[in-house]
């Protein structure tokens, strides 16, 4: 092991390097490139012994990497923002075939208007296409993530492909010191990959994803659903092993901080938990009992490891860095949907905040504390409001 | 213990580069630390700012730095421009051959060090441009006392293999020596 200077996107190469994928298909797109050209490098030289298809977009990208794992082999790819959208129809093909892909999602705004800065409506957008979605917090974390990913996707119990979420820039283009683990170890990990039992064999001729009638296709629905929910545990036991291999473990499906006798708890996804950490330990100094929970993953959704981790709290701030029109926030609407048969329902108040890269510091998460304590006690539905907004919710931007 | 600091320069003078390896020296002695540019339109000769933490723990913030404890400017023209001004109390190094103009108001400590000689000296020009980064870092470890020069130039020689490595060494080196109060 040694403990190098690396950025997110860095992390990402040599986690899939080290997890010895075996093709790699990807199209570059700010400000994920910079993961595929690390991964070309190490094939040009030698170091990980993969096909690098080039191809002319991303949907051809995650085409490739379906007809990949479909053969047996070990897929990766990477992308952020338009790209996903553009690869979208095959995400959610990758998911219904049930291919264990992984793929770097490299968070981005959407356009218009244009942006290359970091917002998760990319990511959550395809939250329906049946991916795991992990949602990483360091540079350190999206290294171990990205291994982790491969178990996760692969386990005979869940087979489903995993999306690794990290924040474009805020995480992608940080450089934090990082452990790397060697090779053996990874490898004791992750073993030589075995095809999933429905591959395509060329001597035992079959087709897979025809046509299916009404009297069968709500069946292989029913058995994505079922393969999700053993995502639950495996995600928790993946953490646990990774833990025993390397003295790391991020919590399973969520990362509470100082969550134990916390009244008040701010719950996000992504890095910017570092800096709902930070403000929490200024708020405890001050008498606030408050913690942060951080979801690692929002699909599967942790219903119940949620329920127990809010379970006696007061209130809850729930911190979307996504809109959605109309709604207007996602994680804060499951987490609602989530807590609704909690025997004490938890107040739960929204905050849009960080929307296109928007910076947002430990004072902005003190002041969504004590928005969030002050709606509780005065006993206001626990309504959206938005963070940092220029000129206010009323005023003219 | 958290310490933050800016670099300041253009777009090719190193100081993306230069606040990776700050990071990296920090980490040979049991540091932790972040190093990130301002992420926007970078490109050659734009006004680019890079930023690096320094921590005794783990750096769990992600956020942009306000006001950092040490700026540093690769080119004094870019002094006026500034926008991330520093700490009140802090330090100020600027890449210059005497007393830099606009200083006067600056609330710190200002030190400065000819780090463009340094690099022409030392041939270390890339495409017309004096590679400024590395002297830069080796006056900022003497005024700064942050880390030591053999940290630095340690991890100058981890980022910059063989001959490169060593020129860099030796620019952090006469760095370190030649920087005064200003």
């Amino acid at each position: 092991m040694s403990r190098l200077v690396i950025s997110g996107n860095e992390a990402v190469a040599l986690g899939v390097k080290l997890s010895r994928v075996q093709v790699v298909a990807a199209y570059p797109i700010t400000p994920q490139t910079a993961i595929v050209e690390k991964i070309a490098e190490y094939v040009e030289k030698g170091e990980l012994r993969a096909e690098f298809i080039r191809v002319e977009s991303e949907h051809s990208a995650m085409a490739a990497c379906i007809g990949a794992a479909a053969g047996g082999a070990r897929a990766f790819t990477a992308t952020s923002s338009q790209g996903l959208l553009y690869m979208s129809e095959m995400v959610f093909w990758a998911g219904g075939a049930r291919l264990p892909i992984v793929m770097a999602v490299v968070t981005r705004a959407l356009a218009p208007p244009w942006s290359i800065w970091c917002d998760h409506n990319d990511a959550l957008s395809q939250r329906d296409s049946g991916w795991v979605q992990l949602w990483a917090e360091s540079v350190q974390e999206v290294l171990d993530m990205t291994i982790q990913a491969f178990r996760v996707a692969e386990d005979e119990e869940v087979l489903l492909p995993v999306m690794v979420c990290l924040d474009g820039f805020i995480l992608s283009h940080a450089y934090e010191p990082a452990d790397i683990p060697e090779q053996s170890a990874v490898d004791s990990f992750l073993p030589e990959k075995k095809p999933a039992p429905y591959w395509l064999d060329p001597s035992k001729p079959a087709a897979y994803c025809t046509i299916a009638a009404p009297d069968t296709y709500m069946e292989f629905r029913y058995e994505m659903y079922r393969a999700m929910k053993n995502a639950e545990r495996v995600i928790k036991e993946v953490d646990e092993e990774w833990c025993r291999l390397t003295g790391r473990s991020y919590g399973g499906l969520v990362d509470c901080y100082r969550c134990d006798d916390a009244e008040v708890a701010i719950l996000l996804c992504g890095a910017w938990a570092g800096d709902a950490k930070e403000a929490v330990d200024i708020l405890r100094r001050k008498g606030v009992k408050a913690g942060v929970v951080r979801l690692r993953a929002t699909r599967p959704f942790p219903t119940e490891d949620l329920r127990a981790v809010v379970e006696g709290m007061d209130a809850l701030a729930v911190v979307d860095r996504s809109l959605s029109p109309g709604l207007p926030s996602i994680l804060w609407s499951e987490v609602r949907a989530a807590l609704y048969d909690s025997v004490k329902r938890v107040y739960v108040k929204g905050f849009i905040a960080g929307l296109g890269g928007r910076d947002v510091t430990p004072g902005d998460f003190i002041r969504i504390v004590h928005s969030t304590l002050e709606g509780f006690r005065r006993g206001e539905p626990g309504e959206v409001e938005w963070i940092g907004l220029r000129g206010g919710e009323s005023g003219h931007h | 213990m958290l310490y933050e600091v800016c670099l300041q320069g253009r777009g090719g003078q190193g100081a993306a580069m230069a606040a990776r390896v700050l990071v990296q020296a920090a980490c040979l002695e049991g540091l932790w630390g972040q190093a990130f540019p301002l992420f926007g339109g970078e490109r050659r000769g734009a006004p680019v700012y890079a930023f690096a933490r320094i921590s005794d723990r783990p750096v769990r913030l992600h956020s942009q730095v306000y006001r950092p404890d040490a700026v540093i400017i690769l080119d004094r023209a870019l002094i006026r421009a500034m926008r991330v001004r520093v700490k009140e109390g802090g330090l100020l190094l600027v890449n210059s051959p005497a007393r830099p103009d606009g200083v006067d108001a600056v609330e710190a400590r200002v030190f400065r060090v000819d780090a463009t000689s340094i690099a022409v000296r030392l041939g270390l020009v890339i495409a017309g441009w004096p590679v400024v980064n590395t002297a830069m870092l080796g006056a900022f470890t003497r005024v700064s006392g942050l880390v030591k020069l053999s940290s630095l130039k340690e991890a100058i020689r981890m980022t910059w293999r063989g001959e490169l490595g060593e020129v860099n060494a030796r620019a952090a080196e006469d760095g370190y020596r030649e920087v005064v109060e200003a």
